[in-house]
């Protein structure tokens, strides 16, 4: 077994006066898409947020690689490799797709290869590209969210709930682009909608007011329906 | 009505406000010679306003930070301005273009360096222990101008000062039976620059790239590893120099100045980072202009109206627009 990309070990973190996260461990293999699911308000964008350094956490240890980042600044977490896509996308709507993607490279070029996968995955990047980004459906959006994460080679991608709000075919889509992104590199995908997640998941970890409730293998999960609805009743209901 | 506001939109939407203010003002006023002099004087005061508001309206927009003390920029901008002009008075009435203009330019460079300078500590000392927190941010900015207010008054008194215009700006230009001062002409040629000067860094370089997508959401510019807090700071230091450089160009404008000079302003600039919309400077400049322009058609046709009509102003547009004419896109 090699050591885990990123483990979170026994992290609390408070939002002002309110204790969010409780002692949360989780490790996330290298490769491949691993999911963290839970209801909502389970606290999975508070750990996402907490892995990037937009909260702090109270205590605990976050290793990417080995090193404790913890402490770090939001700009030297992104710079040592893992990319975020938040759940509200995080696109600069005053700025071209262009712009968007321009910023999200080192030095503001593009790698012509890199750019060409892009464009293959999101067609409709390279035909809004000189566009606004404010005027891109919810669904574009999401692809130039997710296109800034992979522009140039990232170790880890965190990303938030990619799936809300948009319609069935795009999600279809977004499975595909993801399972293409996972060749390269990895991704934690924290997510509500089980069918979505369970297509894509190789390790699962399900967090439940801001604890962790369970972790193990997304296909132990998928045979078992007795832990599912233990563990999933809420959004299964609210996703099937 | 449909076609009237898309007619409207083709020609520049609410770019035109500036324009319709002007057009009304014609037929309020009559006289066209007096409407050419009053709609210069209202470009260059715009000019000049927009210098003390862009930075002003960047700080905001970037890092939410609530400045009260930043026209303490435009009066010690104003004063040193006016200092230097005092101590080259030889340069400022010499019957020589090059002399008049090295002297305008040291006094605007030496308030501008002032602005860099005391920018810097401003920011460090009040600023940055203050993050996050408005109503702290208020009341130590506010604290800051008055100390500022006061160290003018020890360090130049408190009679009003009188700033010597250059040789070369002190005449009028006329044409037919108009009559258009130079120094407005020079104000507002000043403003235009600095106007295309941001406009360029701001759209054509990284670094204003940076900044356009700083101000809409700060977190996601260092979600994709870049450090605001440096970037803020240097917006900070250039929109201070820019304030006083407008208040040196404001002293030569007014010709008398008083302590009070950087309290006054400050209402017109808040006025005209509300109408323009935090964190652009399109907006800025659009607020500016309709200030300036509305000031001087109010000071001829109702003089007793002149501060109530921008206020005026800014109520009737932020009821159309809560977030100003031309916010940054939040
Ligand atoms: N900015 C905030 N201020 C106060 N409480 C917050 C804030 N953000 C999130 N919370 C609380 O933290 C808990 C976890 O939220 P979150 O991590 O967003 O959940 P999830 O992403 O799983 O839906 C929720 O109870 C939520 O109300
Ligand atoms: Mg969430």
């Amino acid at each position: 077994m090699t050591t885990p990309i990123l483990q979170l070990d026994g992290v609390s973190t408070d939002i002002a006066q309110y204790h969010i996260l409780h002692e949360v461990s989780l490790d996330v293999p290298e490769g491949g898409v691993h999911v963290l699911l839970g209801r909502n308000g389970a606290g999975k964008t508070t750990t996402l947020r907490t892995v990037m350094g937009l909260w702090k956490a109270r205590q605990g240890a976050i290793r990417f690689r080995g090193d404790d980042i913890a402490k770090l600044h939001t700009s030297e977490i992104a710079r040592k490799g893992i990319a975020f896509v938040p759940e509200n996308m995080g696109v600069f709507g005053g700025l071209t797709v262009e712009e968007n993607m321009r910023l999200a490279t080192h030095d503001g070029s593009f790698d012509r290869e890199r750019l060409d996968r892009v464009y293959a995955l999101f067609p409709a990047l390279e035909k809004f590209w000189t566009k606004s980004s404010w005027s891109l459906s919810g669904g574009q959006k999401q692809m130039l969210a997710i296109a800034r994460a992979i522009i140039e080679r990232r170790d880890l991608i965190l990303i938030d709930e990619p799936t809300k709000g948009l319609a069935p075919a795009i999600i279809l889509n977004m499975v595909d682009a993801f399972r293409e992104i996972a060749r390269e590199t990895t991704i934690l995908l924290v997510e509500q909608n089980f069918l979505f997640a369970k297509s894509l998941g190789q390790t699962v970890a399900v967090i439940d007011d801001g604890h962790i409730a369970h972790t193990g293998n997304m296909a132990d999960l998928v045979d078992d329906t007795a832990l599912q609805t233990k563990l999933l009743s809420l959004s299964l209901d609210a996703h099937q | 009505m449909g076609s009237a506001s898309s007619l409207f939109e083709r020609l520049g939407g609410i770019n035109l406000l500036p324009v319709l203010l002007a057009i009304i003002a014609f037929v309020l006023i009559g006289s066209p010679s007096t409407w050419v002099t009053l709609t210069v004087a209202g470009l260059a005061m715009g000019m000049m306003i927009f210098l003390m508001a862009s930075g002003l309206s960047l700080v905001f927009g970037l890092m939410d930070v609530l400045n009260f003390g930043h026209s303490a920029f435009v009066s010690f901008g104003a004063f040193i301005a006016a200092s230097v002009l005092a101590a080259l008075a030889a340069w400022v009435g010499a019957d020589n273009i090059a002399l008049n203009l090295l002297a305008m330019f040291l006094a605007i460079a030496a308030a501008a360096l002032f602005g860099l300078l005391a920018g810097w500590v401003f920011e460090r000392v009040i600023i940055k222990p203050v993050y996050r927190d408005h109503l702290r941010q208020i009341l130590i900015t506010m604290g800051a101008l008055i100390v500022a207010e006061q160290l003018i008054l020890a360090i130049w008194g408190g009679s009003p000062i009188s700033v010597p215009r250059p040789h070369f700006l002190t005449g009028s230009l006329i044409i037919g039976d108009i009559s258009i001062e130079l120094y407005r002409l020079f104000a507002f040629a000043l403003g235009l620059i600095a106007y295309i000067a941001l406009f360029t860094v701001l759209n054509r370089t990284r670094v204003g790239l940076l900044v356009r997508a700083g101000v809409e959401n700060r977190e996601m510019v260092e979600a994709l590893g870049y450090r605001i807090d440096r970037l803020f700071i240097g917006v900070f230091v250039l929109g201070s120099a820019l304030a006083a450089i407008g208040g040196a160009m404001w002293a030569g404008y007014e010709t008398l100045i008083t302590a009070a000079i950087g309290s006054e302003m400050m209402i017109i600039v808040f006025i005209v980072i509300i109408i323009g919309g935090l964190g652009s400077i399109e907006g800025s400049l659009l607020g500016a202009l309709m200030v300036g322009l509305m000031g001087n058609y109010v000071a001829f046709l109702a003089p007793k109206m002149a501060l109530a009509s921008n206020m005026i102003l800014m109520m009737a547009i932020l009821l159309w627009r809560l977030y100003g004419l031309r916010p940054a896109v939040k």
